[in-house]
């Protein structure tokens, strides 16, 4: 005999579209704003935990990446000499001016990496090669920014703080958190471009040796200069992204509506859940007055949520993936990591759990005379 | 004499408290024997429902003793009392109270689900069931698309799902036109005399009168009539079985 449970789900096919519909908009909506939260939160930090460094050197007090104060490059070198350094290496992340075809201005941010050392430089290269911005007007932006920057194609001469400079390549999938498009181009250019003396750098990229204890070599180059902090990729990752999520307003507000979006969730969840089960609350009088325990009734009404979660859930993952696709080409990064999908499963299924056992408790109260009224 | 399948003794059931306090039975004693039908009938709110759940381990008496098959269920424990119901007593609604989302064979072997009785037993029974209560053709059919008086037949197939030795029902004629009632109350009489249930059905339907072996009245949840004299009409169709058993009385 097909359970009860499943009976009472499936047997009005419109009455469970509508539970299912409750429930996917539910998952959706929560997948949708905690992948907006990751999109912008990994948005802040993508060029640092991308860099391929181990050990970052930048002014003292640094909050966030942007933010950089110049200082001498020769800082560089007594960090070259220190054991443990496999390399070392120059790095500028700074705010310039991108003067579009239609002579309006745009700002960029200026990114000037080494292109003969590894750490540092653009990833998901989809037209050009870190090589070839070896030219000393070469800059490769993302495709996204394309419209954004009015860039049409490889090769397009532009201007950036008055200074000519020629669009080498194309990344892809590579945005920032603020409205400012990442221009990649060599350390050189780079200097030029965000008006940075030619003895200045801004960070200084480590990559330790293999084996080398990177905390130890913290250490270690902390105590060669006052002057710099130096913060592990993980650290300088976090800084920056707690800065932008939560010193500024942006990601409060974001990490708000995706608050926001688990609590609407559980509450369209939960009235689903209870819904279907006060549908058939006569019937699980009926039950109770034909001697069905408590706990064969919890069985059906937990198997009802167990089975509307993982259906709920896999319709709603395939919205997701969807609208994940849709927003790469929009605005906003939805980001849907498989933690994030997987996570979601448990979600749901404790949404719907939990939603149910508020049924329960109504069901537990359920007087069995009831089933003699009419 | 046989230990009675339903003994009450001095029962009453008060609702709220106070100044609310409703007295819906006062001092009520009844036995109903195995294979006998017991009619409870009365005007509406005389307590008729409240006696019905009482005795069918629904409803703890305020005071008073209930015992099923000699049994005291009276101070059982609230979560005690669904064991009862279940290998003692099935239940039959005015309102049938069938499954909407389950056939007429789902229906009954839910009855026996409950029981742990599952696989191909259930599946035999559910279909000796149903061809007790005459519905062999209808066991994939959905309640919505019978007729009331098959529905009540299902429930009464239901209801007999566990083999309880005592069978409630309550108003099983109210939703019935008097040709699907009558096979109802038929039925009913058939699972008393011819099986040896204890059946006890409440009504406001005169016309079953005929089917039971006993009849009593209840007013202001208290019996006020009871013996058999007063209903000549009724001794007329009774069969020896259940004349025997009024005779005992």
């Amino acid at each position: 005999m097909a359970s009860l449970a499943w009976r009472n789900l499936f047997h009005d096919k419109v009455r469970f579209s509508v539970t299912l519909t409750g429930i996917v908009f539910a998952i959706v909506l929560i997948i949708v704003q905690i992948g907006l939260f990751l999109g912008f939160s990994t948005a802040t930090t993508a060029v640092i935990d991308h860099s391929g460094a181990d050990l970052w050197i930048g002014s003292k007090h640094v909050p966030y990446i942007e933010t950089g104060a110049a200082f001498s490059e020769r800082k560089l070198y007594p960090v070259l000499a220190t054991p443990g350094v496999e390399t070392a290496t120059k790095y500028a992340v700074r705010w310039s001016q991108w003067k579009r075809a239609d002579g309006s201005n745009e700002g960029v941010l200026i990114v000037g990496f080494d292109p003969d050392k590894p750490p540092g430089g653009p990833w998901n290269i989809v037209a050009g090669d870190v090589q070839g911005l070896k030219s000393p007007d070469a800059v490769m932006i993302d495709t996204f920014y394309q419209q954004k920057l009015q860039v049409k194609q490889v090769g397009q001469v532009v201007e950036i703080e008055g200074r000519r400079a020629r669009v080498a390549g194309f990344t892809q999938g590579i945005r920032s958190f603020t409205t400012s498009p990442y221009v990649f181009t060599t350390f050189k250019n780079g200097q030029n471009y965000a008006q940075l003396r030619e003895d200045q750098t801004i960070y200084i990229l480590v990559k330790a040796a293999p084996g080398t204890d990177i905390a130890a070599l913290k250490r270690q180059l902390a105590a060669l200069d006052a002057d710099v902090d130096v913060f592990t990729t993980a650290e300088f990752s976090r800084r920056t992204r707690f800065y932008w999520m939560f010193t500024t307003g942006a990601g409060i507000a974001v990490l708000l509506a995706a608050l926001m979006g688990l609590v609407v969730g559980v509450v369209v969840v939960a009235q689903t859940i209870y819904a279907t089960t006060m549908d058939h609350l006569r019937e699980f009088g009926t039950l109770k007055a034909m001697g069905a325990s408590n706990r064969y009734i919890y069985r059906v009404i937990l198997k009802q949520a167990v089975l509307s979660a993982v259906i709920g859930y896999a319709v709603a993952l395939v919205v997701s993936v969807f609208v994940v696709r849709g927003s790469e080409s929009g605005g906003a990064a939805i980001l849907l990591p498989w933690e994030l999908g997987a996570a979601m499963f448990f979600v749901a299924l404790a949404m719907c759990i939990g939603a149910s056992v508020v049924s329960i408790n109504k069901v537990t109260k359920l007087d069995p005379a009831m089933v003699f009224k009419g | 004499m046989k230990t009675p399948a339903i003994a009450v003794r001095g029962v009453t059931k008060v609702f709220g408290e106070g100044d609310a306090a409703v007295r819906a039975l006062g001092g009520v004693d009844l036995d109903v024997a195995r294979g006998e039908v017991v009619l409870l009938m009365g005007p509406s709110g005389s307590g008729k429902t409240t006696l019905l759940s009482v005795m069918g381990c629904i409803l703890h008496p305020t005071a008073g003793s209930v015992r099923i098959h000699g049994r005291e269920v009276t101070g059982l424990r609230e979560s005690e009392l669904p064991g009862v119901r279940l290998e003692n007593i099935g239940f039959v609604f005015q309102g049938f109270n069938l499954f909407p989302t389950l056939t007429a064979a789902e229906n009954v072997e839910l009855a026996l689900d409950l029981k742990n009785v599952g696989g191909r037993e259930a599946k035999r029974r559910t279909r000796e069931l149903l061809e007790l209560v005459g519905l062999s053709d209808k066991f994939d059919v959905y309640p919505e698309d019978l007729s009331g008086g098959q529905k009540q037949r299902v429930a009464i197939a239901r209801a007999l799902g566990g083999d309880p030795q005592i069978v409630l029902a309550d108003e099983p004629t109210a939703a019935l036109d008097w040709s699907s009632g009558r096979t109802v109350i038929a039925l009913l009489r058939e699972l008393a005399h011819e099986r040896g249930r204890a059946v006890v059905i409440v009504t406001h339907d005169t016309r079953v009168l005929g089917f039971g072996d006993r009849f009593v009245h209840i007013e202001d949840g208290r019996i006020v009539k009871e013996p058999a004299a007063e209903r000549p009409h009724m001794v007329a169709l009774e069969p020896p079985a259940a004349r025997a058993a009024l005779g005992a009385d």
